[in-house]
C-alpha cells in the first residue's frame, strides 16, 4: 500500500468565486507539508476536499491509493483530520467525546482503552477528561480535536491551523507532537504563522486566491525575494563613494543602494545576483582597504516578507 | 452499517439527556397533554372511560413541539461546524441521518411513555378499551415520526435553527390541515377534484384519527412509513447536495 496522499488538480468554485484553482500536492510518510496562504486563499477549502467533506468540481484526492470520491468510507478510515476551529460536540465531556470517536473508529475492549489512553497522553488532556468540552479554553479545545484526529494513528494527518489560539508553550508542544508523529505519518498542516514552517515543515506550498504560487522548500520561498542575502553596511558618508566603486568590481553583485544618509552615517545595501552569498567578497574589500565600517550584516529574509511579496 | 447507526444514536441520546433539553421537552409534553385533556377536552365531565380528549390534542402539540426537537438536528451541526467532523469520519450520510433521526424518535417515544399516569387514571375510573389506547399511542408516535422526518430534512437546509423551526412548523401544519374541510373547501373549484382527493389523502390528521378509533389500517401505516422514508431520503439528498455546492 502506498503511504502517501496525492491531491491531483483540485478545482472548486462557489458561484462566481474560484476558490481553489488547480491545486496539486503529494505528501509522503515522513514529510510535513506546510500549507500557507493569506486568509481566504483556499487552504481550508482544499483540505475539505482532501478529506471528503466537500466534493471537488474536478480533480481527485487519493489517500494511500484509495480514491476519496469512489470509496469515501475506506479513505476516511486512513485519515485523521482536525477541521478549522476544532469543532466537537460541546455538550459532551472530553472522555465521552473520545469514547464516541473510538466507537466510530471501530475499537473495542482492551485496544479501545489503549488507543484512547495514548491519544490523551499525546495531546496532554488528562486533567480535562471529565470536563464538558464547551467549558474548555481555546487551547484545550484544540488539543481535544487533535487527540481525536490522531487516535487511530492514521497514515495521513491533515491539520487545519492546529496552533491557532494556543499560547507559546502549547504551540511548542503541538509542534513537538507533530514532529514526533511525522516519522510514521504524512502530514499536511495549514497555518498562517510562518515561524511554524521553519520550525516543523519539510516543504511548503503557498497558495494565493486559489492558485499555487510556490511549491518547494522554505529557502526557495525566501529566494523569491530580491533582498535575500543582501549585505547592509553602515559607514561614514565621506568613504561611501570609494566603497561603492570598489564593491561594484565584484562580479556577483547586481546593484547597490544608498539609504538613510545623515551627517555621520550612511547605509549601503549591496544586492547579490540570484541570492548568492557575497559576504566573503564584500568583507575582503573592506579589510584590504581598511574601511572604517560601523556595522555590517547579511539580510536573511523573514518568511513574512517573502509571503507578503508573493501574495499582495 | 447498523453498528455505526447505533453509535450515532447512542451519542445523540446521551446528548439529549446530558443537557436540560430532554427533561424540558418531556415535562412540557406531559404537562400540556394533561392540561389539554382536563381543561379543553373535559375529560372528567364527559363521563366516558376513554382517552379521546388526551389524544385529540396530540397533533396540535406535536406540530409545535416536534420541530423544536428537529430544528437542531442538522442546523446546529452546521452552526458549530461539528458536521465537518461527523462527515469526515468513516460513516455514510445515510448512517448519520438515520442515527440522528432514531435518537430523536426514541426520545419522543419516552415522552409518550411517560404520559402513562393518564392511562392508569382512566383504568381506575372505568373500563376503557386498552387496545384502542395502544393503537392511539402508536398513531401518535407515527405522527411524531413523520413530523420529525420533515423537520430533520428542513433542518439540513440551514444553519439557522429559528428558520428551521419556523419552516418545519409550517410544513407540519400544512400536513395536518390538508384534511380539514375548511382548507379543502377553499381550493375546491380552483383545481380538479382528483387533486383535492390526493391532497386530503395526504392528511396526517385523517390517518391519525384511524389509529385513535382503534383501527390499525395498512394504508395508514403505509402512509406514515412512506412519508418518513421520503423525507429522510430528501434529508440525505440535501446533505449530499450541500457537500457538492
Amino acid at each position: 500500500m502506498e503511504n502517501r496522499i496525492i491531491l491531483d488538480s483540485l478545482h472548486k468554485s462557489f458561484g462566481e468565486l474560484q476558490a481553489v484553482n488547480n491545486v496539486s500536492m503529494t505528501v509522503e510518510v515522513g514529510e510535513i507539508l506546510g500549507f500557507i496562504g493569506p486568509n481566504g486563499s483556499g487552504k481550508s477549502t482544499t483540505m475539505k476536499m482532501a478529506t471528503g467533506y466537500l466534493k471537488a468540481d474536478s480533480g481527485t484526492s487519493t489517500i494511500c491509493g484509495v480514491n476519496m470520491e469512489i470509496n469515501p468510507k475506506e479513505a476516511k478510515k486512513l485519515i485523521g483530520y482536525l477541521p478549522e476551529g476544532a469543532p466537537a460536540y460541546g455538550e459532551m465531556t472530553t472522555i465521552g467525546f473520545l469514547n464516541f470517536i473510538a466507537d466510530i473508529r471501530g475499537y473495542y475492549g482492551k485496544k479501545r482503552a489503549i488507543q484512547i489512553d495514548k491519544a490523551v497522553e499525546r495531546a496532554r488532556i488528562k486533567h480535562v477528561l471529565h470536563q464538558q468540552i464547551d467549558t474548555l479554553s481555546k487551547g484545550y479545545k484544540r488539543r481535544v480535536g487533535l487527540s481525536q484526529a490522531i487516535m487511530h494513528e492514521p497514515k495521513i494527518l491533515i491539520l487545519d491551523e492546529p496552533t491557532d489560539g494556543l499560547d507559546p508553550n502549547q504551540k511548542h508542544h503541538v509542534r513537538e507532537l507533530i514532529t514526533e508523529i511525522s516519522k510514521t505519518t504524512a502530514i499536511i498542516v495549514s497555518t498562517h504563522i510562518l515561524e511554524e514552517v521553519d520550525a516543523v515543515c519539510s516543504s511548503v506550498l503557498l497558495i494565493n486566491k486559489g492558485n499555487v504560487v510556490l511549491n518547494g522548500s522554505s529557502s526557495e520561498l525566501r529566494s523569491k525575494v530580491e533582498s535575500n542575502n543582501s549585505i547592509m553596511i553602515k559607514i561614514d558618508p565621506k568613504h561611501s563613494e570609494d566603497l561603492k566603486r570598489l564593491l561594484l568590481t565584484i562580479p556577483s553583485i547586481s546593484k547597490i543602494d544608498v539609504l538613510n544618509e545623515t551627517e555621520s552615517n550612511v547605509n549601503i545595501n549591496v544586492y547579490p545576483k540570484e541570492n548568492r552569498v557575497i559576504l566573503t567578497e564584500v568583507a575582503k574589500i573592506i579589510a584590504d582597504h581598511k574601511f572604517p565600517v560601523k556595522d555590517i550584516y547579511q539580510n536573511h529574509i523573514a518568511l513574512d516578507e517573502a509571503f507578503r511579496k508573493l501574495t499582495v | 452499517m447498523l453498528g455505526n447507526i447505533y453509535i450515532i444514536l447512542k451519542r445523540e441520546t446521551k446528548g439529549y439527556f446530558s443537557t436540560p433539553l430532554a427533561y424540558i421537552f418531556i415535562s412540557i409534553f406531559c404537562g400540556l397533554t394533561a392540561a389539554f385533556t382536563f381543561y379543553l377536552g373535559a375529560f372528567l365531565e364527559r363521563g366516558q372511560a376513554d382517552l379521546f380528549p388526551f389524544f385529540e390534542s396530540h397533533p396540535w402539540l406535536l406540530v409545535l413541539l416536534v420541530p423544536s426537537i428537529s430544528m437542531r438536528l442538522w442546523a446546529e451541526e452546521r452552526k458549530t461546524g461539528s458536521i465537518e467532523l461527523l462527515m469526515t469520519l468513516p460513516i455514510t450520510t445515510f448512517e448519520a441521518v438515520i442515527g440522528k433521526y432514531l435518537a430523536a424518535w426514541v426520545m419522543i417515544a419516552i415522552a409518550l411513555a411517560l404520559t402513562f399516569p393518564m392511562w392508569i387514571t382512566v383504568n381506575i375510573l372505568g373500563n376503557p378499551d386498552n387496545g384502542v389506547v395502544m393503537s392511539s399511542y402508536l398513531g401518535s408516535w407515527l405522527l411524531a415520526g413523520q413530523f420529525l422526518a420533515i423537520g430533520s430534512a428542513l433542518s439540513a437546509m440551514t444553519k439557522n435553527q429559528v428558520i428551521a423551526f419556523v419552516i418545519s412548523t409550517a410544513a407540519c401544519f400544512l400536513f395536518v390541515m390538508s384534511g380539514v374541510e375548511a382548507v379543502t373547501g377553499a381550493i375546491e373549484g380552483l383545481v380538479p377534484n382528483y387533486v383535492i382527493s390526493i391532497f386530503s389523502s395526504m392528511s396526517s390528521l385523517d390517518h391519525f384519527y384511524e389509529f385513535v378509533k382503534g383501527v390499525i389500517d395498512l394504508r395508514s401505516l403505509l402512509f406514515y412509513f412512506t412519508s418518513i422514508i421520503f423525507w429522510l431520503l430528501l434529508n440525505i439528498i440535501i446533505i449530499n447536495i450541500k457537500k457538492a455546492a
